[in-house]
């Protein structure tokens, strides 16, 4: 109850700060050569209000606190310690706060950080950062208030859905909020460096550790989902190209495209108008997602309640922000026409804009696959679903090229690079065909698309790998990103390919045989844990001359009264081994479901890869 | 698996080919691309909802009954309406949906090109 | 003037695209197939009671109203619907025809004997396919027929408002 008080008024104090926040600012803009120190120090006052806000609430569901509605929604007494924690996150309310508590810790984190830039510039970051904040608050505070109370108050929560109730999913929000928020302070700062025409290779460096850094969070946030729904949902899959699992791909999508512009801008002040575009577009595809995903208008597995007056709300707020962004944009940005654009055919720049041209293109598949169907049923009331068959024809045609060009790119430099000496690259390509062709043949999969696209993905695989042992430590971080691509493209490619699955009705002592596999149901045991009941099968797996036992589980929960389906997994370096196993309508029998699914390991493996090339790059960067 | 499906039936798309694929594959396809009306946002194959479960039968009784897959969807799409499908009709409602990402890739290499050649 | 041109038509599509969005604020995600006029399927299955195979083409064929009701003894709505089934079961007009959905045979039988039978006809759906040719995808869903067409499809429970409807529809 004080907590939740204590929490409430923290807020309400947080959105007071704004006010001396801006008034600093404005005095210190034009008045004093240095950056007043108040403005960091309210900054920091903020923040910590926020903590504090933020701590009230988990405090209150720490000690299940009932009489708080967010915590009687989504919490129990008999929840474990580390859910009623991570329950603090898992609903709108609590995740809404996170937002505000990553916003401000950013913006303090800038402030601090940016010490050497432009004085003007750091000012009007923070300001623009403040309007972002400041939306934030009067959201938390008027439709999504996280402290409301009942009374009297109830004695027993509503419990979180078990759907919810797993590691992976507890950590994946505040991962991917990281990187969401992150996109802010790239928003804030380029339109400051708009206004001031600040623009330029000094601004590059800076703003590239920004961008790194939401983009490595980003990336391990949509890791975690992946993994929870390979686990959690359906059978085997981990991406589903379900709306809400796009909606945070989009802005995946612009980041790495907005990446890969920097670095341009970083060597030459080129390519400027674009880099502000990507930038706001970054943010507001970021904003766009937690507007689709809370306003609840998508149809998708991962359900949110719906709720129009808060989708109103984060819908005009979008958009005035949309708005003051493209009214900076079009009033103070000088369009680069003076830029001389001197770059041959021949030049990393040129392989940057091919990058850049696919990736848009990739955007634009992801963006209209995902609201075409909203579109479609306002317009003409039609309803149609937009599921993978739809993304993988318009995508994976691209890739071929894709693949090839970020194969090529890297290895031409600057400016003006040559072909000369680079027999290896043709080389590279006929042996990856060449070990594509034989793989397929050998395993009876002859299709040309599958071995052109596996040639590929082995021939950017071979030329990175070339570069390790040629370029050593230079460009390291690149090349271990595009390796990682290579070798999750290949990791994809093979899981899909070479599966094998089984799917059949069987009751305790039976088994199941074919040619290759025999499963045994050897047992079913009911155990009572904390907050559900487990019912878990034996199953033995024979395959060749190996054995293997797994043990799926039914877990009944009690609050609320959900039946899920807990997968067994056995992980090896090689191949996952899948088993689920799923109730009968009044049947004694149960569905069982085995898959065996090569290379799933190294498909979580090459994400990480990827984004440890951006932690090397961030942190090669520091040191400059 | 979803990834090989659409491989195969991309390649069926270009060239024509008669896909040799055995009749459970062709089950697991024609799953894969239907969505389940009780858990939305899942496919039939991915679901165990009542409703999957029977629908995985029908599907596989007309399978053997000797239907094509285009025959199935019909079938399906006249009984719940085009949502059921993962994969969009081509059609007036979805011109624009197929359409628009490739005119995007058209104009984005149109002005990457003048730029290139600008410059010259 | 280049600029004044991109920039105008950004901000129009920009409105177009808030309108949009606000408007699908309001309506409701979850699809529910469209409750069309359509021709009753033709199908067979085995009778509740006396395990004989029956035709679609016998049951539906007087001039009269027929409501094809999908249940089950495990589906718990079904059981307050019930109550409207036997309430409409004193209609001449009307005859109601049950579809029991992969049901066990004893248990719908008690579910029957404790609630009373308002069906003329039960058949049996045991894997549920029936239930599928009728495009239904849950229980329990009804349908009136009349003159072999469905004049209205109920998804879910039947209420105090569809048993209006009914009455309405069939005087």
């Amino acid at each position: 109850m004080i907590y939740s008080s204590i929490g409430y008024y923290a807020l309400i104090f947080g959105l007071a700060i704004s006010l001396p926040i801006f008034f600093f600012s404005i005095k210190n803009f034009k008045n004093h050569e240095i950056l007043d120190s108040k403005i960091i120090s309210f900054s920091f006052i903020q923040l910590l209000l926020v903590i504090v806000s933020f701590l009230g609430l988990i405090v209150s569901f720490l000690l299940s606190d009932f009489s708080n509605d967010t915590v009687f929604n989504n919490s129990h007494t008999t929840k474990p310690l580390f859910y009623k924690i991570s329950g603090t996150w898992g609903n709108h309310e609590g995740s809404l706060l996170l937002w505000l508590l990553v916003l401000t810790l950013f913006i303090f984190i800038f402030l601090v950080r940016s010490k050497n830039l432009l004085k003007k510039y750091r000012i009007l970051t923070v300001l623009f950062q403040q309007i972002i904040i400041i939306g934030f608050f009067i959201f938390l505070i008027d439709s999504s208030n996280p402290f409301n109370h009942t009374f009297p108050s109830p004695s027993e929560g509503l419990g979180l859905n078990p759907i919810l109730q797993d590691p992976a999913l507890a950590i994946h929000p505040p991962i991917l909020y990281l990187g969401y928020v992150g996109s802010s302070i790239i928003f804030s700062s380029v339109l400051a460096a708009t206004c001031l025409n600040y623009i330029s290779k000094t601004w590059a460096i800076h703003i590239k550790n920004w961008i790194l850094i939401s983009w490595i969070f980003l990336s391990l946030g949509i890791l975690l989902g992946s993994i929870w729904a390979y686990y959690e949902l359906g059978w085997g899959g981990f991406w589903f190209w379900d709306p809400v699992e796009n909606v945070s791909l989009m802005p995946w999508l612009a980041l790495t495209t907005l990446l890969h512009c920097v670095l341009v801008l970083e060597k030459r002040s080129t390519l400027s108008s674009w880099i502000i575009i990507l930038s706001i577009t970054t943010f507001t595809l970021s904003m766009c997602g937690t507007f689709l995903v809370r306003s609840g208008i998508l149809n998708s597995v991962h359900t949110f309640a719906n709720d129009p007056e808060r989708g109103l709300f984060i819908l005009s707020f979008l958009f005035i922000l949309i708005f003051i962004s493209l009214f900076v944009f079009f009033v103070f940005h000088k369009s680069d026409e003076q830029e001389v654009i001197s770059f041959s055919l021949f030049s990393k720049e040129t392989s940057i804009l091919i990058n850049n041209w696919f990736m848009m293109y990739f955007l634009s598949v992801v963006i209209i696959g995902t609201v075409y169907p909203i579109f479609l049923d306002v317009i003409s009331s039609e309803q149609i679903s937009v599921g993978p068959p739809f993304y993988h024809k318009l995508i994976i045609p691209f890739l071929i090229p894709f693949l090839i060009f970020m194969a090529l790119g890297p290895q031409l430099s600057w400016i003006r690079g040559k072909l000369d000496g680079k027999i290896y690259l043709i080389l590279f390509l006929i042996i990856s065909f060449l070990i594509s062709y034989l793989i397929l043949k050998n395993f009876g999969n002859n299709i040309l698309i599958n071995t052109i696209l596996i040639g590929s993905a082995f021939y950017l695989f071979l030329t990175t790998i070339r570069d390790f042992f040629k370029k050593k430590l230079q460009n390291f971080s690149q090349n271990l990103s595009h390796f990682g691509f290579s070798l999750l493209i290949l990791s994809i490619l093979f899981n899909n390919i070479f599966s094998s699955e089984i799917i059949t009705n069987l009751k305790v002592g039976e088994t199941f045989k074919n040619k290759k596999f025999e499963i045994k149901f050897n047992d079913l045991k009911k155990f009572e844990e904390k907050n559900y009941v487990s019912f878990k099968g034996y199953f033995l797996i024979k395959e060749n001359n190996s054995r293997e036992n797994l043990e799926p589980e039914l877990r009944v929960y009690n609050q609320p009264n959900i039946i899920t389906s807990e997968a067994d997994i056995k992980t090896t370096f090689l191949s996952d081994k899948f088993i689920t196993m799923n109730t009968v309508q009044n049947e004694e029998y149960f569905n069982i479901r085995y898959q065996k699914k090569p290379f799933m390991l190294w498909i979580w493996i090459s994400v990480v890869l990827i984004s440890f090339g951006g932690v090397i790059s961030l942190f090669k960067n520091r040191d400059i | 698996m979803k990834l090989f499906n659409i491989i195969i039936l991309f390649i069926v798309f270009i060239y024509l080919n008669p896909v040799n694929a055995t009749e459970d594959k062709l089950q697991n396809k024609i799953t894969k691309n239907l969505r389940c009306l009780v858990c939305q946002g899942q496919s039939v194959y991915d679901s165990d909802s009542e409703f999957a479960t029977s629908l995985k039968l029908t599907i596989q009784n007309k399978i053997s009954q000797g239907q094509s897959e285009e025959q199935i969807y019909n079938y399906l799409m006249d009984k719940f309406g085009e949502w059921i499908v993962y994969e969009p009709r081509f059609n007036k409602n979805t011109y624009l949906l197929w359409f628009l990402p490739l005119l995007i890739f058209l104009l984005g290499g149109a002005i990457i090109s003048k730029k290139l050649i600008n410059k010259k | 003037m280049k600029k004044r041109i991109t920039s105008l038509l950004t901000i129009s599509i920009l409105i177009f695209v808030f309108i949009i969005f606000y408007k699908s604020l309001n309506t409701i995600n979850f699809y529910k197939p469209k409750s069309e006029i359509k021709d009753i399927p033709q199908f067979s299955a085995l009778s509740f009671y006396s395990n004989e195979k029956i035709d679609s083409k016998k049951i539906f064929n007087k001039d009269k109203y027929y409501l094809l009701n999908i249940w089950a003894s495990w589906c718990v709505p079904c059981r307050d619907e019930h109550l409207i089934l036997t309430d409409l079961n004193k209609y001449d007009k009307l005859e109601i025809i049950g579809l029991n959905y992969k049901d066990k045979l004893e248990n719908a039988k008690r579910f029957l004997d404790e609630l009373g039978d308002p069906y003329k006809k039960i058949l049996l759906d045991k894997d549920g396919t029936k239930a599928i040719e009728w495009g239904a995808f849950g229980v329990p869903e009804s349908f009136l027929i009349y003159k072999k067409k469905v004049v209205k499809k109920f998804i879910g429970p039947l209420n105090a408002n569809s048993l209006l409807e009914i009455e309405q529809i069939i005087k």
